[in-house]
């Protein structure tokens, strides 16, 4: 099986969509553009959107700026976040909705406080990337702090089987080395500095 | 080769700032383009023939002399949403050298008369998103961007976009959907960017790597740059080899030397004792190579010749350890989940595939699953708006038709396996 069932994370109807057992009311209208003037939005949230929408020729261009500042705010996409960008955009939360939906950044559903994007695209794969993932589920895989995924290749394929804590990159990481990498990170550290990609001296591999 | 021209100065410290690039010689390249004419620079530009580092290899000066003349918004439009599994040139290179991409867009905006620039990079590099911005930001302090810049009449805007992690805004109009705020879907060509693109108005899209050779072009000239590499292929490359081999990296070469000299050359080759059984010579769109075909020499005819692509230049190194079926399954999977569902053939196709591998992988499929596999793979490529679908069909294709012993093999080995369980439980 591709995907365990058991993994995939379901409302109590057993159905991933949220509502989907309840009639759809065909009298109410669609949901418009919020209204400002009843639609409360975090100052600092409002400045950041509008400071995005002034670099576009087009408003709707800073949707996905706008969404990562939601996920930033909030910690996910929240509908209530959501309403809020919509406030300041002037357009509909579904429109908002449809393009969060599409990019694996941004998440539906509140998530840990940490990333950790464990990547197991082929270049990693080949170098055991896969028992890697499996180590860090195995270790903090019910731990609510830890956001752990499995990535698309993440572009360090140099560094190969890395990860990305937090966006920082860092490799390669053996997985007998994941409980510190984790305790690492619980206490505030940045886990093996001298493998972190932003601290790499040199480009060549020789040197 | 004898030097480096993209990768020269990559290592030196604190290169991502203003101060070092210019102490280095940075914008000079600049100085000289704004001091020529905008059809002066073009010519340079066409007369390198360089052709497209992001994987579909057009022609670069072409694509610019593509743009409608006269005044009005045009865009210029950097591809760094670089996603290709096994490349990572663009994210070494804006991360430790930013402003030189600077430098290559406003002179590729100088030939276009393009007045409004973005740079699309992939949401997962932070670091190399952080750089750029702030580079950007000392640009337009010291006025390389703005109204007039350096007293010409070249004026840009020029902004960084960060996306939000989705394999298929690497394809030229996703990501112009993507960049007007919308999901990053296709787009039907033509029409072609150059005539509509971001906001319906003629743009401009380039691959970083290319960006940055530009301001290389202008300080050799183009017919200098033109004599590096071959004929068909000219000038240098960043290639970025990884998988099974001993010093995984970026390396410069003049395009055109056999791709042995790189994998075992420059990358040490595979661990001791082991050798190549498949390797991708660009990402893994292109169609594996074997072991047999590691004296192709590595330029964009060479390769289509024997079969494959250059394709975005990244090599992945598989030694003879490694299952030809997981690296089928690893592949497809990727493109599955990356498919943004708007053309059936590869909606469907790559989830179909997927499956058929997983019944190899587990037994329960037969000889004639295979036959199926390719026809599937057959019957998407060319039939969706992007090249997505076409980019899982030719590496899964062309495994099963290299390795078709393997395949079948694996499927009785795995029968074996599951019938013994069974027996035993």
């Amino acid at each position: 099986m591709a995907i365990d069932p058991s993994r995939v994370p379901r409302f109590g109807h057993g159905s991933r969509v949220p509502g989907w057992d309840e009639a759809a009311d065909l009298t109410k209208d669609p949901e418009g553009v919020p209204e400002p003037a009843t639609t409360p939005v975090p100052e600092e949230l409002r400045a950041r959107i509008e400071e995005y929408m002034a670099r576009y020729p087009d408003r709707r261009s800073a949707a996905i700026p706008a969404l990562h500042s939601v996920q930033e705010h909030y910690g996910w996409c929240s509908p209530e976040g959501i309403v809020q960008a919509a406030t300041v955009m002037r357009l509909t939360p579904a429109y908002l909705t449809a393009v969060a939906t599409f990019y694996d950044m941004l998440f539906m559903q509140p998530v840990g406080t940490h990333d950790i994007y464990v990547c197991t695209n082929i270049s990693c794969s080949l170098r055991g990337a896969d028992d890697l993932f499996a180590a860090f589920h195995e270790h903090a895989g019910d731990d609510p702090d830890f956001n752990i995924r499995s990535f698309e290749c993440l572009g360090a394929c140099d560094i190969a089987p890395m990860i990305s804590i937090d966006g920082d990159y860092v490799g390669p990481i053996a997985p007998d080395e994941v409980p510190e990498v984790l305790d690492a990170i619980r206490s505030g550290e940045e886990p093996f500095p001298e493998r972190q990609m932003k601290n790499r001296k040199s480009t060549d591999p020789n040197a | 080769m004898t030097e480096t021209l993209l990768l020269k100065d990559i290592d030196e410290p604190g290169l991502h700032t203003l101060e070092v690039y210019e102490r280095r010689g940075g914008y000079e390249a600049l100085r000289k383009a704004l001091g020529m004419s905008r059809e002066e620079v073009l010519h340079e530009l066409e007369v390198s023939a360089i052709r497209g580092r992001g994987g579909a290899g057009f022609a670069m000066g072409k694509k610019v002399s593509f743009l409608p003349k006269g005044q009005m918004d045009k865009y210029l439009v950097c591809n760094a949403d670089e996603s290709e599994p096994g490349t990572f040139k663009d994210r070494e290179l804006m991360q430790k050298n930013p402003h030189m991409l600077i430098e290559g867009m406003l002179i590729a905006a100088y030939a276009g008369g393009i007045n409004r620039a973005f740079i699309y990079v992939r949401g997962e590099y932070q670091l190399p998103a952080e750089r750029l911005e702030a580079a950007v930001e000392e640009a337009k302090a010291a006025g390389y961007i703005g109204e007039r810049v350096l007293g010409s009449d070249l004026s840009l805007t020029m902004w960084v976009h960060r996306g939000a992690g989705a394999y298929i805004c690497g394809e030229e109009t996703a990501l112009l959907d993507s960049l007007e705020g919308k999901r990053g879907n296709p787009r039907l060509k033509p029409p072609f960017p150059a005539n509509q693109g971001l906001y319906q108005g003629p743009t401009l899209i380039n691959n970083v790597e290319t960006l940055y050779t530009a301001p290389v072009i202008i300080r050799m000239g183009g017919e200098e740059y033109a004599k590096l590499g071959t004929q068909g292929s000219t000038g240098t490359k960043v290639v970025s080899v990884s998988g099974h081999v001993q010093r995984p990296g970026n390396y410069e070469i003049e395009l055109g030397i056999p791709s042995r000299d790189i994998i075992y050359g420059l990358a040490g080759g595979p661990p001791e004792g082991r050798s190549v059984k498949l390797w991708f010579p660009g990402g893994s769109s292109a169609p594996v190579l074997t072991g047999d075909d590691l004296d192709v020499p590595y330029d964009f005819d060479s390769m289509a010749k024997a079969g494959s692509m250059i394709g975005s230049g990244a090599i992945i190194v598989a030694d003879d350890s490694t299952s030809v079926v997981d690296v089928a399954l690893k592949t497809a999977k990727f493109y599955r989940h990356e498919s943004c569902g708007k053309c059936t053939p590869c909606r469907e196709g790559t989830n179909w595939t997927v499956k058929m591998l997983e019944r190899v992988d587990s037994g329960e499929a037969t000889p004639m699953d295979l036959d199926i596999m390719a026809a599937v793979c057959e019957n998407i490529i060319g039939n969706c708006l992007c090249v997505l679908g076409d980019a899982m069909a030719m590496p899964i294709g062309s495994m099963i038709a290299k390795f078709r012993p393997e395949f079948e093999a694996h499927i009785e080995a795995a029968r074996a396996r599951a019938e013994l369980v069974e027996a035993v439980a």
